[in-house]
């Protein structure tokens, strides 16, 4: 007996929803396989990593927190993938949004209204589409390749941030540390649920899901989007441009990283830090395929990749594992994704004893 | 006189030094991409074999057998990218990234015992006599052991692509895989062997950062270079000699923020850290201009998956 992939007709529906399923639950095999390997009750570890982060009031709000800026993150590369845009400088976008954001609140020490949220925020959309036009002008008029670029132009706002908080920006009453002043309060997201660190951003990355589920179905750019991703010669035919979907592509996720940006800088950190993101825009990339380039599979899937963050954190407090595990599990559910997706193009065929005996009849027949 | 060619052979010495990783990165992508496979987890393969190789050399206290060690993870993570992509048809451009993600997640985890810990990395080449001879002897024989291996893998891989059958064999499965297949030759079997070796390479690069150039290990210590290596590949239009000029180029200009401050220039470290990035998009973007050229270079199936059926 020996298995085969065969093409199926046409890609099947189902397995395209059961396929995350699938990978989430081989991720937790691996997880009790890794956990039992590092000599830990895996029963115990698991409970630690999946369960404990969210059993309080304040676990749950920390869930979401940490959901709003890979959701966000997220359905804006979505709009780029669908596309066929593979922007992966995300965390980059949300930098720049955060220094974007972060330079209004402290230009403006002595904000006495909320109402600077606002602007706050329409800076970090700009200070994330910013970063993300270099890519797509490069792509456009230059043909470079926006996976190389956008990446590249992650480590320069990385740089850049470091830069600004070392220097020019730094707090002259704090110590030396490399960090601006504290936020005025005001220019803080309001907290939503008392006692948690939940803020306003989680209701912006709620919007954000709604905005993108009507885009990508009930639009025709949305629509027009998708059909060069799939086919881009049908698209060219169809006289879609090839150019203007990159820009889109590129500047929703921009905006949306930006905006992600906004929300860690003047939510749980209040001020501009060396970092302002654990890697945010590049587990939503993970985010964004785990949630099938869907509104709503992302929306489930951030919160999944929420948990893995603070099942890492609780992993670190409770079982002295190092944090690094939050990747590895991030890595290894992708590649269990990746590997069941298989089944969406193709079905295991079975060649039975009786073919597999036929076909070695045959063989030695020939040879003899 | 001599004081300045004496300068001019220690900044030539640590242009080769700084863009050997890339060297090696590089090259092995290069094959890959020849076999029409792109693998965008370089990153990830040489942190993984940075890792191990120092894990290795730590241990064993023999820094060659990390080395070793190093190439052989890097084959082992290109291997998962072969069984998912070539064998269950992943796209190649998320696999990739997949694999980067993972090698970032996975070299921490296990290195993280390991970040503080010293150990006594390859030492550069001493010949008595010749090491010491006044500039000549920098320029020549007092390299890193790592960078004779980097060019002599230069060399063979030019010869093996354009001077063997096995290698028109490689060229010929990453410009058309069907065509390849009809003519009888195992089209996975080529690409898995293609990526693995690609792999090692990356690993060996990223081992010659952890053994040999730092010698330690760091968390995200190859700070991007297997992206830039990937950069380099389109850079040298697929041709494994010109992977040495762009190397060389980021070595340079990698040693720029070093001298800058050795000079005291008021420019913040920080902004001269962005040079080589900086400088990779500038390249990339001048070399993607020509598009006619890019597609005349670039092998025809490139990311393109193959599946006998369709």
């Amino acid at each position: 007996m020996r298995l085969r992939l065969e093409l199926r007709p046409a890609p099947s529906r189902i397995m395209a929803w059961v396929s995350p399923l699938l990978a989430g639950m081989a991720t937790l095999v691996a997880g009790f396989i890794l956990f039992s390997a590092l000599g830990k009750d895996p029963l115990q570890a698991l409970h630690v990593f999946f369960v404990k982060p969210i059993e309080t009031r304040y676990g749950l709000g920390e869930l979401l927190l940490k959901a709003s800026p890979l959701m966000l993150c997220a359905v804006g590369l979505a709009a780029g993938y669908r596309a066929n845009v593979w922007n992966i400088g995300a965390e980059g976008q949300l930098t720049l949004g955060a220094i974007a954001a972060g330079g209004l609140a402290l230009a403006f020490p002595g904000a006495d209204s909320a109402w600077i949220l606002l602007p706050m925020i329409f800076a970090g959309a700009a200070g994330g589409m910013a970063w993300a036009a270099i890519p797509a002008w490069l792509r456009t008029r230059f043909n470079a390749n926006e996976i190389l670029t956008s990446l590249m132009l992650v480590y320069v706002a990385t740089l850049l941030l470091s830069w600004l908080v070392q220097g020019p920006w730094r707090d002259p009453d704090g110590f030396n540390f490399p960090q601006s002043k504290m936020f005025a309060d005001v220019a803080l997201l309001p907290i939503l649920l008392p006692g948690t660190r939940l803020n306003a951003g989680f209701l912006i990355a709620l919007a954000a899901i709604a905005v993108a589920w009507l885009f990508f179905a009930r639009s025709l750019v949305g629509f027009q989007m998708r059909v060069a991703g799939l086919a881009p010669a049908a698209a060219n035919y169809a006289g879609i441009s090839a150019k203007r979907n990159i820009w889109l592509g590129m500047l929703i996720g921009g905006a949306a990283a930006g905006i992600s940006g906004v929300g860690e800088a003047a939510g749980p950190i209040g001020q501009l830090l060396p970092s302002m993101s654990p890697g945010y825009g590049f587990a939503a990339i993970i985010v964004a395929f785990v949630g099938r380039l869907h509104p709503l599979g992302i929306l489930l899937a951030s919160l999944l990749m929420s948990l893995l963050y603070l099942g890492g954190e609780s992993a670190q407090i409770n079982l002295a594992l190092p944090s690094a595990v939050t990747g590895l599990f991030q890595g290894t559910l992708l590649f269990f994704l990746l590997a069941a997706d298989v089944l969406i193009n193709f079905r295991i065929g079975v060649i039975g004893r009786k073919a597999a005996n036929a076909a070695a009849s045959t063989a030695l027949g020939a040879h003899v | 006189m001599e004081g300045a060619a004496d300068h001019v052979a220690t900044l030539v010495a640590l242009t080769l030094a700084a863009g050997t990783p890339l060297v090696f990165a590089a090259l092995g992508e290069l094959v890959a991409e020849k076999s029409g496979v792109l693998n965008l987890g370089v990153e990830g393969m040489m942190l993984v074999g940075a890792v191990v190789s120092f894990i290795v050399a730590a241990t064993t206290r023999q820094p060659w057998l990390g080395a070793l060690a190093g190439a052989a993870a890097g084959a082992a993570m290109a291997a998962i990218f072969g069984a998912l992509t070539l064998s269950l048809m992943a796209n190649q451009v998320a696999t990739g990234l997949a694999l980067s993600l993972f090698g970032v997640g996975l070299s921490a985890f296990i290195g993280q015992a390991y970040v503080s810990v010293m150990i006594a990395g390859v030492k550069p080449l001493s010949i008595p006599g010749l090491s010491n001879l006044p500039v000549i002897g920098k320029l020549l024989f007092a390299h890193s052991p790592f960078v004779y291996l980097s060019l002599l893998l230069c060399a063979l891989v030019h010869v093996f692509l354009y001077r063997t059958r096995a290698g028109l064999v490689v060229r010929a499965v990453g410009e058309s895989a069907s065509s390849a297949h009809a003519l009888g030759y195992p089209v996975v079997a080529i690409r898995y062997l293609a990526v693995m070796f690609g792999g090692a390479c990356a690993g060996l690069g990223g081992a010659y950062m952890a053994v040999a150039y730092t010698p330690l290990w760091t968390e995200n210590m190859t700070a991007g270079r297997g992206w830039i290596a990937l950069a380099l590949v389109v850079f040298a239009t697929w041709k494994p000699e010109r992977v040495l000029a762009g190397a060389y180029l980021f070595g340079g200009v990698t040693l720029v923020q070093f001298q800058a401050q050795a000079m005291g220039l008021a420019v913040p470290s920080q902004i001269l850290s962005m040079l080589p990035y900086l400088a990779t998009i500038v390249v990339l973007t001048i070399i993607s201009r020509d598009a006619a050229a890019i597609r005349l270079n670039a092998p025809a199936s490139l990311g393109k998956p193959f599946h006998p059926d369709t």
